[in-house]
């Protein structure tokens, strides 16, 4: 998505008239579309969410009721616990530093890819875009043979390493035509003043790529966040789950106490769901104005 | 101006030839004044930033491919170096397993689902909320909200709602429909449909939000001008709108019919190691994983991980042969326009 909303608004002023010429009656159907379709949408989530403030016992009585009365005791149980907040933390040490790497990386690669002339640069790229045709479900029996021979089984370094090497691709593509859009005057001035091209790329490539990067990063980050298959290989000790891995512990663990795994699996969605409402306006929206001149 | 400028990325994507015979208007004048600069000190600069991402890529992702390839002829318990060779053995097995053959048929019952169920939704969605409205990126937000849950979490949430004696049953019968109460998960004649409602409800707002950076692409003076000659709001989108849409379409589809090839997490959590087989919801990675890495065979695993992957890239090559070659093709033609 990024790839397309690039171009066209990094070249292009922001404009904020957007068609609005439909007439009033159009807009009250999608309203109501839109109502319908959140409402879907949102409704398992809602469920989960007040599922946890039931007991097992109405639960059982009602699957569909609402809690009457409201019991936080099982948030509260699962908040006071020390398990949730060790997976959470697991699960953002490896979110962090994957996305980090990914940054670092995927960034220098992409500098060199899309700034600089030379013989294999065509074959460079097509490599890391073949990495596309390599998703972590293709790679992971003989992925987890390579971790466990380094030794890096039940560890975290054993997730991340490999997450950054698979989100490589995704960023490349993205950001080598984000890097090719900045106009070569800018670099042309930089060089004027004396920057050498490693200069241009720190003082400059960097700050204007930012939008690039940031949505390269959110992406990063909430596709570890969400990581399944990988953990699970890589990750045995219990000390060491990621958050996925514990709720599905958890779930088949205590899969009589309905409402605790209900509070749980809602608590464990919260830390995903904030971090997208603080990000969301880059996500959807953003992008805008990347090189203002 | 939008349109031409978007193609080449699409473009390059492709593969690598078109990066030198490229349509792309700054970029090469950009490179070519510097290809007299490749000095050594040029060269010393292009190791040390490509160095990082290369080693990590190829140790990571490139090595295990090629390995993988290499382990699929072994009888191997993932111990060791392996020794018992056995030829095509495991590819042979693979092909004439009937389990591996069902699961490969649910995948493309999902593949081609998924794009008959999320594609027209998706772009009736996007289509209604291109727009300026108050709420308008709250409404976005609350669409994408699905897309951003971990698959584990969604398929637990799922899973116990779904539970014969779950909440959906219980609102069914509340609301005086119990005769379509069902076993959403164990009962092989609806199992496959649960997945599919479950797949759409997840992935339909990564569609929704893909489709409207699209529409944001499409220059107004375009639908302008049709509604100035007096052409009503379905005919702008129909004639103008859903053809200049067709490359962020086809991009998506790609990417959904590649997602539905390696679908995983949601069937193994949702229906487990066991019941995914004769519920009718197993796919080629949950095979794998049960066949490979729980059974202990990982010389068997890394033959399935092989056939997945042929798999994949020959569905990937053909769509790129025939569907995506249009979008190149326009480019290459749109340009001297």
């Amino acid at each position: 998505m990024a790839v397309e909303a690039l171009p066209s608004s990094a070249l292009r002023r922001p404009r904020r008239s957007r068609s609005t010429r439909h007439g009033a009656g159009s807009t009250a159907v999608v309203y109501v579309v839109a109502a319908v379709v959140i409402v879907l949408m949102l409704a398992p989530v809602a469920y989960i969410v007040i599922g946890g403030f039931r007991t097992n016992a109405q639960i059982t009585e009602s699957p569909a009721g609402f809690p009457a009365p409201w019991v936080a005791r099982n948030y509260v149980d699962v908040l006071t616990g020390g398990l949730f907040w060790r997976l959470v933390g697991n699960s953002l040490i490896v979110g962090l530093l994957t996305t980090l790497g990914v940054v670092a990386l995927g960034l220098m690669a992409s500098f060199a890819i899309a700034r600089y002339e030379y013989r294999l640069r065509g074959a460079m790229y097509a490599l890391f875009a073949a990495g596309l045709m390599f998703p972590v479900t293709v790679a992971i029996t003989p992925l987890y043979i390579v971790v466990k021979n380094l030794g890096l089984t039940n560890t975290l370094a054993g997730v991340i390493l490999p997450q950054i090497a698979f989100g490589l691709p995704t960023t490349i593509i993205i950001l080598v035509p984000f890097l090719r859009a900045i106009p070569v005057e800018i670099q042309e001035a930089a060089e004027i003043d004396g920057a050498s091209r490693l200069g241009f790329f720190w003082r400059m490539v960097i700050p204007l790529s930012l939008p690039g990067v940031i949505t390269v990063g959110i992406l990063a980050f909430i596709g570890s966040w969400n990581g399944y298959l990988l953990p699970l290989f890589i990750l045995n000790n219990p000390a060491t789950f990621t958050l996925p891995l514990g709720v599905q512990q958890f779930s088949s663990q205590y899969s009589v106490d309905t409402a605790r795994v209900l509070a749980f699996t809602s608590l464990s969605m919260l830390p995903a769901l904030i971090f997208f409402s603080i990000f969301q306006r880059r996500i959807v929206g953003g992008l805008t104005g990347a090189v203002k001149g | 101006m939008t349109v031409r400028e978007q193609l080449p990325t699409g473009q390059r994507s492709s593969g690598p030839r078109s990066t030198t015979e490229g349509g792309v208007p700054t970029p090469p004048s950009a490179a070519r004044r510097r290809r007299t600069t490749g000095s050594w000190r040029s060269r010393l600069e292009i190791a040390v930033l490509t160095g990082p991402a290369l080693a990590v890529f190829l140790l990571f992702v490139i090595f295990p491919v090629v390995a993988a390839a290499y382990y699929g002829f072994f009888r191997w318990a993932g111990y060791g170096v392996p020794t018992q060779f056995v030829g095509l053995q495991n590819y042979v097995t693979i092909l004439q397993d009937p389990t591996f053959l069902a699961a490969l048929g649910h995948n493309g019952v999902i593949v081609v689902l998924s794009l008959v169920l999320q594609g027209p939704i998706a772009i009736l969605l996007a289509l209604l909320l291109n727009r300026k409205m108050r709420g308008q990126t709250l409404i976005r937000v609350l669409i994408f909200i699905p897309y951003v849950i971990s698959e584990v979490v969604v398929g637990t949430g799922w899973s116990l709602i779904l539970q014969t004696t779950g909440a959906l049953n219980s609102a069914l019968q509340a609301v005086g429909l119990g005769a379509l109460k069902v076993d959403w998960l164990a009962n092989p004649d609806v199992a496959i449909w649960t997945l599919m409602g479950i797949i759409t409800w997840k992935y339909v707002g990564f569609a929704v939000i893909l489709f409207l950076a699209g529409l944001q692409g499409i220059p107004e003076e375009l639908t302008e001008a049709a509604s100035i000659d007096g052409a009503s709001f379905w005919q702008i989108q129909r004639r103008i709108t859903l053809p200049l849409l067709g490359p962020t379409i086809r991009i998506w589809a790609f990417l959904s019919v590649i997602g539905a090839l390696q679908l995983f997490d949601l069937v193994y959590i949702i229906w487990g190691q066991y019941v995914a087989s004769t519920a009718g919801t197993s796919t080629m990675a949950t095979y794998m994983v049960v066949n490979g890495r729980n059974a202990g065979s990982y010389g068997y695993g890394n033959a399935v991980a092989v056939v997945l992957f042929l798999v994949s890239l020959i569905v990937a090559l053909l769509y790129q042969r025939v569907v995506l070659r249009r979008d190149t093709e326009g480019a290459l033609t749109g340009k001297g326009r």
